[in-house]
C-alpha cells in the first residue's frame, strides 16, 4: 500500500467521492490544471472534466454563493478556498445562507456543501496565509466544522463531509500537508464525524488539542511517557458539533487536563472545552484545566511565528503546572 | 487614440403614460383575455398589500413591504415565468410568487413571523425569501449552474432591489453568469429608493442596467409600470435563458408608492409632492385606461374582479389567522438533518419548559 501525504489522502478522497457520487463538483481558485495552491486537486479535471472540476473567477463572496446554490439545487460543491484567511467575503453566504436554509425551509431545502481551506501558521507565508480562525465557523449552528490531523484521518473525513448531508467546513493544517507520510487504502471508508479520536490511552492527563498541533501534543505525551506520565491524548477533529462526552470521561479518569490549539486563547474552543469541564467535571480534577494556545495577537509575519505557535515547551509547561 | 468598443442601453414602453401603445407592440397588446388576467393579478396583488398592511397596523402581521406602485413589476414577471422556470425572489415579490403557485396565506405566514412561511420552498420552483441584500443573486447564480450542468433546460428569475445593485454580489452574479453562460434573468426592480437612499445617490451610472455591459451580458430598461412590457420582455429574457443559455439583466423603472416598510415613515427624506406626481405613471390605472379604451374593460367587470380579488384575499387571511404557532422545539427540528447528540439536551431543556408553560 503506497504511503501518502496529508494532501495527498485528500486528493485521494476526492478522486474517489467523485466517482462514486456524480453529484459531486469541484470548484475553486486556481484548481482545474493547475491543481490547486498546494496540489490537493491534481488530477482532478483529466479525470472528471471542466463540467464538473470548475476554475471559478477570483471572488471569494461569488464562490460561497455558487456553493450555496448549487447544493440547494441538486450537487454536492466541493469549494476549495486558497486560505483560510481568504475565507471571509463568504461569511455572508456561509452564515446567511448554507448554515440556516434547512431550517429556514423547515427543510424543504438544504446545503450539503463543503467549504475545504487550508488554516494555520508555520509555513512562513505572507499575511492572511496563517488564520486559525475555526471558531467563527464554530460558533454558527447549523454549520459543522471539521479539522484531519493525519493523512488517513483527512481521507476518511472528508469521505465523511462529502457525504453529509449538511454544509461542513473543514480546515486542513497546511503546516502538516506535507509533514508526515502515512499508508492510506483508498476503501472509500469514512470517519465518523461529530466525535473525537482517542489517539493514545493514559491514566494521568488528558491532553486535548486538534489540528496541526497534535503533531506538537503527541510528541509532548511520547516525552511524558519516557518519564513514567500516561497522556490520553485526544484528537477533537470535529470542533462543532464538540464531543464533549468523549473529553469528559478522559478528564473524569485522569483528573488533569491541558488544551492546546493554534488559534488566539479568548474566544478559542478551549474556552468551550474548559468552560464544559468545569460545569460538569469540577469534582473529578486534581488541578485546574490549562490552556496553550495562540496569543490574543494577529499572527506574526514568518520570521516571528515561531514565537506565536504553541510548542512542546510551552506544551509541557502547561502540563508540569497540572502535574505539581 | 480609438474607440474599442461601444454601447447601448435599450428602453422598453409599449404602453406609455397615456396609455398609447406603441408601434412595435407585441402581439400580447391585441390579446385582450391576457391583458385582463395581468390587470386582475394587479389588482389582487394591490388588494393583498393593502390589507397586509392593514393586519400590520393592527398589530396581526410583522413589519411588511408594500409593493404598492409595484405592481406591474411584480405581475409581469409572475406571467412571463413557465412551469419550467425556477424564480429566486428577494422581499418584495409578493405578486410574483403567488402567480408561480405560492398560496398567499403562506406570504401572510412568513411576514407574521413563522418560518413555515417557506414551506413552499422548492428547487425546482420557487427559491425562499432572501433578506440579506443582494445575497440571492450569488445563489441564484449556483442554482441556474446546477441546472446548467444537470440539463435541466430550465431558466432561473433572481431578484433584487436598485439599492442591491451597489453590492459586491449584483456584479458577481452578473460576472459569472457571463463567462459560465448561465441561463439567468436578473430583475431589478428600481423604485427609485433604498430605504431612505434615493437611486441618485446610490450609483452615478445612467442606468442600472448598463452595470451588465462590465459582465459581458445582455442589458436592457424597461418601463416597469408598464405591464405589458415588463412582461414581453421577462418572457424573452427566459426564452433567451433556456434556448440559447445566456443570461440577461433587465432594469424595471418604476416608484416605490409607500413607505419602504411598514416600520419606515418616509416623510422623513421624501420630498412632498413626488410621489404624487409619480403616480400620474402607476401601471394599475394605465392599463385600465387603455382595456376601457378598447371597450373591452366594462365599469361591471371591474367591479367582479375587485371583488374577487377582495374574496381571494379574505381567504387568504382566514386561513393566516387561523394558523396556530408552531411547537417552539421546531427550532431544532430543522437545524441539521439530524440533530447531533450535542444539542440534544438543549432540546430536551426548551420542551421541558414549554410543556410545564403548557400545563401551568
Ligand atoms: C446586507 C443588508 N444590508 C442592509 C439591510 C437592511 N435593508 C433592508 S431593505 C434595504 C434597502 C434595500 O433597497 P433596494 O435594494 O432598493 O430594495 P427595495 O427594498 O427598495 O425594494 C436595506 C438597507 C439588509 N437587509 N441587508
Ligand atoms: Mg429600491
Amino acid at each position: 500500500m503506497t504511503e501518502m501525504t496529508l494532501v495527498e489522502a485528500i486528493n485521494q478522497a476526492l478522486m474517489y467521492e467523485m466517482q462514486a457520487d456524480a453529484s459531486i463538483v469541484v470548484m475553486g481558485e486556481d484548481i482545474g490544471k493547475n491543481g490547486g495552491v498546494f496540489r490537493a486537486t491534481v488530477g482532478l479535471l483529466e479525470r472528471f472534466g471542466i463540467e464538473r472540476v470548475r476554475d471559478t473567477p477570483l471572488s471569494e463572496n461569488m464562490i460561497g454563493g455558487l456553493a450555496v446554490g448549487m447544493a440547494m439545487a441538486g450537487l454536492k460543491p466541493v469549494a476549495e478556498f486558497q486560505f483560510m484567511g481568504f475565507m471571509y467575503p463568504a461569511m455572508n453566504q456561509i452564515i446567511n445562507h448554507a448554515a440556516r436554509m434547512r431550517n429556514r425551509t423547515r427543510g424543504k431545502l438544504h446545503c450539503p456543501l463543503v467549504i475545504r481551506a487550508p488554516y494555520g501558521c508555520g509555513i512562513h507565508a505572507p499575511e492572511h496565509h496563517s488564520e486559525s480562525t475555526e471558531s467563527l465557523f464554530a460558533h454558527i449552528p447549523g454549520l459543522r466544522v471539521v479539522i484531519p490531523s493525519t493523512p488517513a484521518r483527512a481521507y476518511g473525513l472528508l469521505l465523511a463531509a462529502m457525504r453529509d448531508p449538511d454544509p461542513v467546513i473543514f480546515l486542513e493544517p497546511a503546516r502538516l500537508y506535507r509533514w508526515a507520510k502515512q499508508a492510506v487504502p483508498d476503501d472509500g471508508v469514512a470517519l465518523p464525524l461529530d466525535k473525537c479520536f482517542i489517539l493514545r490511552q493514559g491514566t494521568d492527563v488528558t491532553l486535548v488539542s486538534w489540528g496541526s498541533l497534535m503533531r506538537e501534543t503527541l510528541a509532548v505525551a511520547d516525552t511524558l511517557a519516557a518519564n513514567g506520565i500516561a497522556a490520553e491524548v485526544i484528537d477533537v477533529a470535529t470542533l462543532k458539533p464538540l464531543d464533549l462526552p468523549t473529553i469528559l470521561a478522559s478528564v473524569a479518569k485522569t483528573g488533569r487536563c491541558v488544551i492546546i490549539h493554534e488559534a488566539p486563547f479568548s474566544g478559542g474552543i478551549g474556552a468551550d472545552i474548559s468552560a464544559a469541564i468545569a460545569e460538569q467535571g469540577l469534582l473529578s480534577l486534581q488541578a485546574p484545566v490549562q490552556r496553550v494556545t495562540g496569543y490574543d495577537t494577529i499572527v506574526p509575519y514568518a520570521k516571528l511565528e515561531k514565537y506565536y505557535l504553541p510548542d512542546e515547551t510551552r506544551i509541557m509547561a502547561a502540563v508540569e503546572r497540572v502535574m505539581a | 487614440m480609438k474607440i474599442v468598443a461601444n454601447y447601448e442601453i435599450p428602453f422598453y414602453q409599449y404602453l406609455d403614460e397615456q396609455s398609447i401603445p406603441a408601434a412595435d407592440a407585441p402581439a400580447l397588446m391585441q390579446d385582450t383575455n391576457h391583458l385582463i388576467r395581468l390587470y386582475q393579478q394587479m389588482v389582487i396583488s394591490r388588494t393583498l398589500d393593502n390589507k397586509a398592511v392593514a393586519l400590520q397596523r393592527t398589530g396581526k402581521l410583522g413589519t411588511y413591504p408594500s409593493t404598492r406602485g409595484q405592481e406591474a413589476v411584480f405581475v409581469g414577471m409572475g406571467d412571463a415565468l413557465t412551469d419550467a422556470d425556477i424564480f429566486i425572489p428577494y422581499y418584495r415579490d409578493t405578486a410574483t410568487l403567488m402567480q408561480h403557485g405560492v398560496p398567499a396565506a403562506d406570504i401572510l405566514l412568513f411576514w407574521g413571523g413563522d418560518e413555515r412561511g417557506n414551506l413552499f420552498a422548492d428547487a425546482d420552483k420557487n427559491y425562499p425569501y432572501s433578506v440579506p441584500i443582494g445575497s440571492q443573486l450569488l445563489y441564484a447564480a449556483g442554482v441556474a449552474t446546477a441546472n446548467k450542468i444537470r440539463k435541466t433546460n430550465k431558466a432561473v428569475l433572481v431578484t433584487c432591489g436598485d439599492g442591491a445593485t451597489s453590492q459586491g454580489d449584483f456584479y458577481e452574479a452578473m460576472n459569472v453568469a457571463g463567462i459560465w453562460q448561465l441561463p439567468l434573468v436578473f430583475v431589478v426592480n428600481n423604485n427609485q429608493w433604498a430605504i431612505s437612499i434615493p437611486r441618485t445617490a446610490q450609483s452615478a451610472a445612467q442606468t442600472l442596467a448598463q452595470k451588465g455591459i462590465a459582465a459581458g451580458i445582455a442589458c436592457e430598461q424597461v418601463d416597469g409600470n408598464d405591464v405589458i412590457a415588463v412582461q414581453a420582455r421577462v418572457a424573452v429574457a427566459l426564452q433567451k435563458a433556456r434556448d440559447n443559455q445566456t443570461a440577461t439583466v433587465l432594469e424595471m423603472l418604476c416608484y416605490r408608492q409607500a413607505d419602504h416598510t411598514t416600520a419606515d415613515d418616509a416623510g422623513r427624506y421624501e420630498t412632498a409632492g413626488v410621489r404624487e406626481k409619480e403616480w400620474q405613471k402607476e401601471p394599475v390605472g394605465r392599463l385600465q385606461n387603455y382595456l376601457e379604451k378598447q371597450g373591452v374593460l366594462m365599469p361591471e367587470t371591474i367591479s367582479v374582479i375587485n371583488a374577487a380579488a377582495v374574496t381571494v384575499v379574505e381567504e387568504a387571511v382566514t386561513e393566516y389567522l387561523a394558523a396556530t404557532p408552531d411547537q417552539p422545539t421546531a427550532m431544532f427540528d430543522h437545524l441539521y438533518a439530524k440533530l447531533p447528540a450535542a444539542y440534544a439536551a438543549q432540546y430536551a431543556e426548551l420542551k421541558m419548559i414549554n410543556s410545564f408553560a403548557r400545563n401551568g
